[in-house]
């Protein structure tokens, strides 16, 4: 009766403990040596990344001029980037030729338009008609006049005098602003069932898209001058303006139709059968969905707009890339070899800064719109 | 009851602008209107801007001698080139560089496309951090920065850097030897010939085969011998000489061989690059779109990885690639017009630029130099179309 138990008398051995499945071994055997043929291109990635990052951290940072060093510095052989040149010629790159007195004012256009539109942008905030209205309406009229001047006892300030970044600011934010609607009206207008409208919406979109923005703005600069009334002369400024618009537009036009195809046919005939016209139809039920449907192509054509800004040199605007090409090619007293290289740097640093934020907010604005069509 | 013997009864009569197909016609009559005025309007200005600037018009310029010099240039030119040969130029060397440009760029998008979907991290990565800096940074900027910062930087002439293979680099550009074959080499090029339709021609008998019988057959690796052994058995038979005309640093540059000018080198790099980035977005955006059930389906069907991806995913991928990798051979071929920003003698340059500026006939260059890029851009869309109809899934 006694012996019918079992008691075990010793300890079982320890297992060997289970193959860790976290840490960074664990994450690097996985992601960096998973086969040989991926340990070797990791090996080729690791020797890459030693040549190009020591050298460029070397030139950006380490063997660099700051922004309080002086020529002389930046002319050392073995000097980097030189800093000092672009901290010296700010101003320039910021706003042209634009009176430094009078620097305040496209300051407060800059302060104004932060103002209004960082507010725009947080979804969290109040009173968004109010703002856009103000934004879209109000403040372009307050910065015109704010920067061209001639009222208010504000001296006159001609666009030639606008340059650098102020310049491609307003070209990429009037563009965006004027283009965008447009692009909707000429997108309805290709899906329109009247021949007429139709015909000259594929038309105009079909041309503008298959030649480069350079002819356009070619054409902008020489042609529109001699379509104008005689005696007419139409500013350099706006000529850019309705380069950089109509062309905006028409690739714009091309993606709102990619959202509107993909609406389906049922909400057309269901607000039709609202008894709702035309307009109410896109206005309420059409377009609210197939604008959220291409966002990320809506916000790709402004970053493509806001890149293409660099072209308006060809209508004799100096936007920022055409400013620092300008101060590259002519600031005698700050040339060494570098200097161009820290120029274009810097340029591309700004236009990276803008466009790289840009993609961001719209990958967001795709999650935060997000109301499940996507699986 | 006599009321359902009354027939139809007439619509009833509303105020006849609310019948949307009148409505419709007087829209488009009005928009219609508008526009023609609109035309007629600026017509009516510029002719009148043209007769008081004295300007003729017409397209009889072409004709004429153009006098300047075209720094690069394919075909044979001189100053005494008419406008003609120099919108030929122009747009010689505009599909040159595109023509290379989306070569390099295909190679370089796809090969960046995959590694941005490769397991291992590092390769991932780098791949990422190219495609978020190079797409977000004007390709104006990084011509300039080629081109200025970069080739025009280069040493001079009696200090170029020594490149392998008798070739040289400097601030005029790149210089290499010119292979200059013989009259007996025609016969390896008739070989090469030879050997792409016998590959041709045995793919087609492997796929018949493997059809009927199931067996495979090492098509690649056949294919390439045969191109690579037969072109050389005809150049050893044949006994064709190439001679090589290497560049020799004269008194002021370099001669003989050829020269690659740093404006065409600049365009070059930075169109293939910046396009290359979208290209990469697009491959990805493609083999991701492919439903990861066929890659499980292709599994277990028992296919081995290189005819998985080959025969299930690369081409079910490509039918979503290659809409937008044409529009980025477009779009690649269109901004070869920013040569013009740093000298390189494409269309624009020459056309839009210099000739307009000699003749002062702005609406015709403009209108002709446009016309080259549209009838470029329905071309490439016909193609499409006929590759779109041929690729198109057909759903039940």
């Amino acid at each position: 009766m006694t012996d019918t138990g079992y008691v075990r008398s010793e300890l079982v051995a320890a297992k060997p403990a289970p193959n860790p499945t976290s840490g960074a071994v664990v994450w690097a055997k996985k992601n960096l040596f998973a086969t040989p043929m991926d340990a070797l291109l990791t090996a080729f990635g690791v020797l890459f990344l030693l040549w190009v990052v020591p050298p460029f951290f070397n030139f950006v940072l380490g063997h660099a001029v700051g922004p309080m060093g002086t020529v002389e510095e930046c002319r050392a052989i073995t000097a980097g980037a030189c800093w000092a040149y672009v901290y010296n010629e700010m101003e320039f790159f910021i706003y042209g030729f634009y009176d430094i007195p009078q620097l305040w004012r496209p300051n407060i256009v800059f302060a104004l338009g932060a103002l209004l539109f960082v507010p725009l942008l947080i979804p969290k905030l109040p009173f968004k008609r109010i703002n856009a209205l103000l934004f879209l309406f109000v403040y372009p009229v307050v910065a015109y006049f704010l920067l061209a001047g001639g009222v208010f006892g504000l001296s006159e300030m001609p666009t030639e005098k606008w340059g650098g970044l102020l310049v491609t600011l307003i070209i990429s934010v009037v563009g965006i602003t004027l283009a965008f609607p447009l692009g909707i009206v000429l997108a309805l207008g290709r899906q329109s069932t009247l021949p007429v409208i139709k015909t000259i919406c594929v038309t105009f979109i079909e041309l503008i898209r298959s030649v480069p923005l350079i002819t356009i703005l070619f054409m902008a600069s020489i042609m529109l001058p001699l379509f104008m009334p005689q005696g007419m002369t139409v500013d350099k400024l706006l000529r850019a303006l309705v380069g950089v618009t109509l062309f905006t537009s028409a690739y714009l036009a091309e993606v709102v139709r990619g959202g509107l195809q993909a609406i389906p046919r049922g909400q057309y005939e269901a607000a039709a059968s609202l008894g709702l016209g035309y307009w109410q139809r896109m206005y309420f039920i059409i377009l609210p969905q197939a604008l959220k449907h291409v966002i990320p192509g809506i916000v790709n054509s402004f970053i493509a707009l806001f890149k293409d800004t660099s072209l308006v040199y060809i209508v004799g605007m100096k936007d920022l890339l055409e400013a620092v090409k300008t101060k590259n090619d002519s600031a005698l007293e700050w040339q060494s070899a570098n200097t161009a290289t820290t120029g274009y740097l810097f340029a591309a640093i700004v236009f990276w800064a803008f466009c790289f934020s840009m993609s961001r907010y719209s990958m967001f604005m795709e999650r935060r719109l997000n109301t499940g069509h996507k699986r | 009851m006599t009321a359902l013997d009354a027939g139809p009864t007439e619509a009833p009569r509303t105020f006849f602008f609310n019948d949307p197909v009148i409505r419709g016609i007087v829209y488009q009559i009005v928009v219609g209107l508008i526009l023609v005025s609109f035309i007629a309007w600026i017509i009516g200005n510029t002719a009148a801007n043209l007769a008081a600037q004295n300007k003729t018009t017409g397209f009889d310029f072409l004709w004429k001698t153009a006098g300047f010099d075209i720094s690069f240039s394919l075909l044979p030119w001189s100053r005494a080139s008419t406008y003609w040969q120099a919108f030929l130029v122009g747009i010689t060397n505009t599909l040159l560089v595109a023509f290379i440009g989306i070569v390099v760029a295909t190679i370089l998008g796809f090969t960046i496309g995959i590694a941005r979907l490769s397991s291992n991290f590092i390769i991932s990565s780098l791949a990422t951090v190219y495609v978020e800096t190079i797409r977000n940074i004007p390709l104006l900027l990084q011509l300039f920065f080629w081109y200025f910062a970069v080739l025009k930087t280069m040493p001079a002439v009696r200090d170029s850097y020594e490149l392998p293979l008798d070739s040289f680099i400097n601030q005029r550009g790149i210089f290499f030897p010119q292979p200059l074959p013989d009259a007996q080499f025609g016969f390896v090029w008739i070989g090469l010939a030879v050997a792409i339709v016998g590959v041709l021609v045995l793919r087609r008998w492997a796929r018949k085969r493997l059809e009927a019988t199931g067996q495979r057959f090492p098509v690649f690796l056949t294919s390439l011998a045969v191109l690579l052994v037969l072109p050389a058995l005809v150049w050893l038979i044949s006994g064709a000489q190439v001679a090589f005309d290497p560049p020799v640093l004269g008194r002021f540059n370099f001669e003989g061989g050829v020269q690659l000018p740093p404006e065409f080198l600049a365009l070059l790099f930075g169109l293939s690059i910046y396009t290359a980035s979208f290209i990469a977005e697009t491959v990805r955006g493609g083999i991701q779109a492919v439903n990861h059930g066929q890659t499980e389906a292709a599994q277990s069907l028992g296919l081995k990885e290189g005819d998985r991806l080959r025969l299930v995913i690369v081409p079910q991928a490509m039918r979503v690639i290659v809409p937008p990798l044409t529009s980025q051979y477009l779009n690649l071929t269109k901004n070869s017009s920013l040569g013009a920003a740093i000298g390189y003698p494409e269309l624009v340059n020459v056309f839009s630029g210099t000739a307009l500026n000699q003749t002062g006939r702005a609406i015709e260059c403009i209108a002709l130099t446009m016309l080259v890029y549209l009838i470029l851009s329905l071309l490439t869309s016909a193609i499409m179309n006929w590759y779109n109809a041929r690729v198109t899934l057909v759903e039940r």
